[in-house]
């Protein structure tokens, strides 16, 4: 599954199975949504009180423990971390507050659009910007450093947690809060929603699978791999979305969205840029997690902060539109994420026995 | 004569792939890089065949050394 065939077919399923969530029950145009769905789990273990979107969602557990089972077969599991943790927990963060902005991840994005929701199409726009700017300070030689070997048992954490929030799903003691209404409630089986958790999880380590690495790739290099799966999920998502019917193409009205064009821009410009420096998206920070990469479970851990900060202080957007304290905290996301842009560059490269080179 | 060497283990995406670009810039006929897992090994290897060179691959205990010549 290394090559650009295997990518696409990852995709192709991905784009299947959000379909097939949905018919199954997960809300409209949120088949998956790892964003959307980190937010709910914060909101069923009382990380934050809006009562519309709190569910243990088993989907990303699913993806975390398939991404887990798959690294450990194939020999990708290596314990690693401590390349800026806490700037990636800042940056997991304000992701999310861009991504609540916009009301998606980029993969809630792509399945937007293929649901014919044209306000994504700003959102796609800003993504983009925000890729490009990313990519502008990758070239001067940004970078958050390098993660070393840590010890393996690290490693192992991550996806115990998985295990243990889906047994609080599954006992669903009174402490956790599920939602009675709103997209909270809106949810395939969990037997569904954990199986196509675990496909796509596998898939997606196996297959490195990326949103924004599509985009990111094509610009700098010229490589087309990772935005194959991208298109490859809009595509089949797309006929899926004709086949049930949940195609419907326009600006309003759109399920868990609103029309506000500039502010459905700037979160994505926000998510995307935040997304490039973190080096995956949100997604890729769950797999990446679950193949023992520490930073990345800071990063899922900010994501989950990020997302209890959005709702208990009226930062998310709704289908009504964007809150004034969600505009400001977008904006202080993007001057937070420039400067940690801008701060962390180096000059000099690093080189293996003993020669020195100075970067350009 | 040696190849400029590249040391990109433990580096995020996509920082190994433009690490080899900057070298490759640099020194046209050839450079080897150092990765530390099998994501930024693809990453590398797609890239320098894509320019058209040669990638052979050598495992080095945990990580992989991609000799990259014309």
């Amino acid at each position: 599954m290394g090559g650009k065939k295997g990518i696409a077919l990852v995709g192709a399923l991905v784009g299947a199975l959000a379909v097939a969530l949905v018919a199954f029950g997960n809300p409209v145009n949120m088949g998956i949504c790892i964003v959307c769905f980190i937010r709910d789990t914060a909101g069923a273990l009382g990380l934050h009180r809006a009562p519309v979107v709190q569910y243990i969602r088993p989907e990303i557990i699913g993806i975390a423990l398939g991404a887990w089972l798959m690294s450990l077969r194939g020999g990708d599991f290596r314990v690693r971390g401590g390349s800026a943790p806490f700037t990636r927990f800042i940056l997991g963060f304000f992701v999310v507050v861009g991504a609540l902005m916009f009301l998606g991840c980029p993969l809630r994005m792509v399945l937007r659009l293929a649901g014919g929701d044209l306000t994504a199409v700003f959102g796609l726009l800003g993504f983009t910007a925000g890729i490009l700017v990313g990519v502008a300070f990758l070239n001067r030689g940004f970078t958050l450093g390098r993660t070393y070997s840590l010890p393996k048992g690290e490693g192992y954490l991550f996806p115990a947690v998985q295990v243990v929030l889906l047994i609080l799903l599954v006992a669903g003691p009174a402490f956790i809060f599920f939602s009675s209404e709103g997209p909270g409630s809106l949810h395939a089986p969990i037997l569904v929603s954990l199986l196509a958790g675990l496909i796509v999880g596998a898939g997606a380590q196996r297959s490195r699978l990326c949103m924004v690495g599509g985009i990111r790739d094509l610009v700098l290099f010229k490589d087309s791999h990772l935005i194959s799966g991208f298109l490859a999920i809009f595509l089949v998502a797309l006929v899926g979305n004709l086949v049930t019917g949940n195609f419907r193409l326009g600006f309003s009205g759109q399920p868990v969205a609103h029309t506000d064009w500039l502010w459905n821009f700037l979160g994505m410009l926000l998510a995307g840029l935040g997304s490039v420096l973190l080096g995956g998206c949100p997604l890729r920070q769950i797999v990446l997690g679950a193949e023992g990469n520490a930073d990345s479970v800071i990063t899922v851990l900010g994501m989950l902060v990020g997302a209890a900060f959005a709702h208990n202080f009226g930062l998310a957007a709704s289908g009504a539109g964007a809150t004034a304290n969600g505009k400001l905290a977008t904006i202080i996301g993007l001057i937070v994420v420039a400067a940690v842009g801008l701060l962390n560059t180096e000059r000099a490269e690093v080189s293996v026995k003993g020669e020195v080179q100075v970067g350009s | 004569m040696a190849l400029r060497s590249v040391d990109a283990r433990g580096r995020a995406c996509p920082e190994p792939v433009l690490l080899t670009k900057k070298a490759l810039a640099a020194s046209p006929e050839g450079v080897q890089v150092l990765v530390g897992n099998s994501t930024s090994r693809e990453n590398v290897r797609r890239f320098a065949e894509a320019r058209g060179y040669k990638a052979e691959i050598r495992e080095e205990g945990e990580d992989f050394l991609l000799i990259i010549t014309r």
